[in-house]
């Protein structure tokens, strides 16, 4: 008799598909991942990664099934999505480049309390310029503004889409250490192409390739260059 | 000079009436991608009620009433437009095609249903007696309901302005004129602030018309489809979304068409095309709008 206890999903996909203008980018999406950790989403360009969290988010016509904590959320409205307690770092930020940095962030608050002490404690810089045009921030300094409007809030789940795209080392430093933070509260689903930052932060990985998932692990499989090489068509090993 | 000073304020309270149309069909279109072109009977409808309160209600004549008319008709536009959007256009989002012939098409039904219950004849509305008087500037004499309209299109601006700049849902707006998806990705119900825009666009447009009563010495069933298309040129030229731009562009374009129709006996219409293409040609994202990437 297994006695295995199955615990409970923070994030359940089950078949989910996307067809956008006759193109099937998710063909029978299938994962779930742990409460309470970071867990990396991988894979070459253009095999879906993105699109996987835009279809949890709702920005997305899809099919299928996707549960948070149980409940099924692939029938509610994307701002319905984001209210039942999850937050979204879009790719390339997406600021609203013509408000100030404070009208970023009071534009994303969902709390009555929103976190300020903990975005302006990471992010201090923000505090500095929160009177400046978003649009004017160096890109470094766009993507606090888009990670610190995900963490006003107290969520539940954090999707987050390549947050260190075209940074320099030292901020890609400076975002690994506020996702540190942002996980000892909320569950993470981290699309990322720079490897030694999931594995510095994720427990598991999840590999996507064409649209569906190929493999689901721990970020040690990717120490093995062979492994990355296949999976991400990158040299993996000791990056 | 004096006739110039004239015709000048004339062509500024030309194109605060365009600009109070416009303001709306702006808005709309910079942060729904809505091309309305029902706007117009929103503006006849206010129009009309004008016509009606003035007429019917208190044709007393007094001041009170026309500034009692004038809130009614902005009433009235606005709940024009809000059944507009909740009736038509909230299930035709991001379906252009559609959005454009649906629009169309009510804007006919209007002028039709209008044309069937107040006739095809230009109805009178009597402003009150002392905006007859005349104002001396220099040597120049401007009638003082030239003023009204500006005074009133100034009123709404600043409106919009402190609305956009200080409230919460002016905060949506202008973050969903740049980004309307990424509004919805913070949690924000963006249909709510679709719903709000079509409102004061409406009321905007329902204030315009009944100036336009007073402008056009009363109103008719296609009073609205007059004003439209110089509000369209008016929002490309001022650049979509932009209310500043508006404002800036109905100027430019009331001026242009007045003093050009006097000074080059009937190019005033065919000049503000030039200006059209000029500025489409020079800045196509128009005099404020954002470059469309």
């Amino acid at each position: 008799m297994n006695l295995e206890v199955t615990q409970e999903k923070a994030l359940e996909l089950s078949d989910v598909h996307v067809t956008i203008r006759g193109s099937h980018i998710l063909q029978g999406v299938n994962f779930g991942i742990e409460p309470g950790v970071v867990t990396g989403l991988l894979g070459r360009n253009g095999v879906g990664k993105s699109t996987t969290l835009r279809s949890i988010v709702g920005l997305v016509p899809r099919v299928g099934s996707i549960k948070l904590f149980g409940k099924e959320i692939s029938n509610l409205k994307a701002h319905e999505v984001i209210r039942s307690g999850v937050s979204f770092v879009p790719e390339d930020r997406e600021i609203f480049s013509t408000l100030t940095v404070l009208e970023n962030l009071k534009l994303a608050e969902r709390d009555k309390q929103p976190n300020y002490d903990i975005v302006y404690n990471l992010f201090p810089e923000l505090l500095k310029r929160k009177n400046q045009r978003a649009g004017t921030l160096s890109g470094g300094q766009q993507q606090m503004v888009a990670i610190a409007r995900a963490l006003l809030n107290n969520s539940n789940l954090l999707l987050v889409d390549e947050p260190t795209k075209g940074l320099a080392p030292r901020l890609v430093t400076e975002v690994a250490d506020a996702l540190e933070v942002a996980a000892k509260s909320a569950t993470i689903l981290l699309v990322e192409q720079n490897l030694p930052l999931v594995k510095r932060i994720a427990k598991n990985i999840i590999v996507m390739d064409q649209g569906v998932v190929v493999h689901s692990g721990s970020p040690m499989d990717l120490e093995n260059a062979d492994f990355a090489q296949r999976m991400l068509g990158v040299s993996g090993g000791s990056h | 000079m004096e006739i110039f000073i004239t015709l000048f304020i004339t062509g500024v309270g030309l194109g605060a009436l365009y600009f109070l149309v416009a303001a709306g069909l702006s808005l709309i279109y910079g942060l729904m991608d809505v091309l309305n072109f029902a706007h117009g009977a929103f503006l006849t409808a206010g129009a009309y009620a004008t016509w009606y309160f003035t007429t019917y209600v208190r044709a007393d004549g007094s001041l009170t009433s026309y500034a009692i008319s004038l809130l009614i008709a902005g009433l009235v536009g606005a709940l024009f437009a809000v059944a507009t959007e909740q009736i038509l256009i909230k299930y035709l989002y991001n379906r252009h095609i559609d959005q454009a012939l649906v629009t169309v098409g009510l804007g006919f039904v209007a002028a039709s249903a209008y044309l069937g219950w107040f006739g095809t004849d230009p109805l009178v509305v009597l402003p009150p007696v002392d905006l007859y008087n005349v104002v001396q500037i220099g040597d120049a004499f401007v009638g003082l309901d030239r003023f009204l309209y500006i005074g009133v299109a100034a009123i709404v601006l600043l409106a919009n302005f402190l609305m956009l700049r200080y409230t919460r849902i002016g905060l949506i707006i202008r973050a969903g004129v740049e980004n309307r998806n990424m509004v919805t990705a913070l949690g924000i119900d963006v249909r709510k602030a679709f719903t709000f825009v079509f409102f004061i666009g409406g009321f905007a447009a329902g204030l315009g018309g009944a100036l336009a009563t007073t402008y056009a010495s009363g109103v008719g069933p296609t009073l609205g489809d007059s004003f439209l298309i110089y509000a369209f040129i008016t929002v490309v030229i001022g650049g979509m979304g932009s209310v500043p731009g508006t404002a800036i562009a109905a100027v430019l374009v009331g001026t242009t068409q007045v003093l050009v129709n006097y000074y080059v006996q009937g190019l005033g219409d065919f000049v503000v095309v030039l200006l059209l293409a000029l500025v489409l040609l020079v800045r196509p994202q128009g005099l404020l709008g954002k470059v469309v990437r």
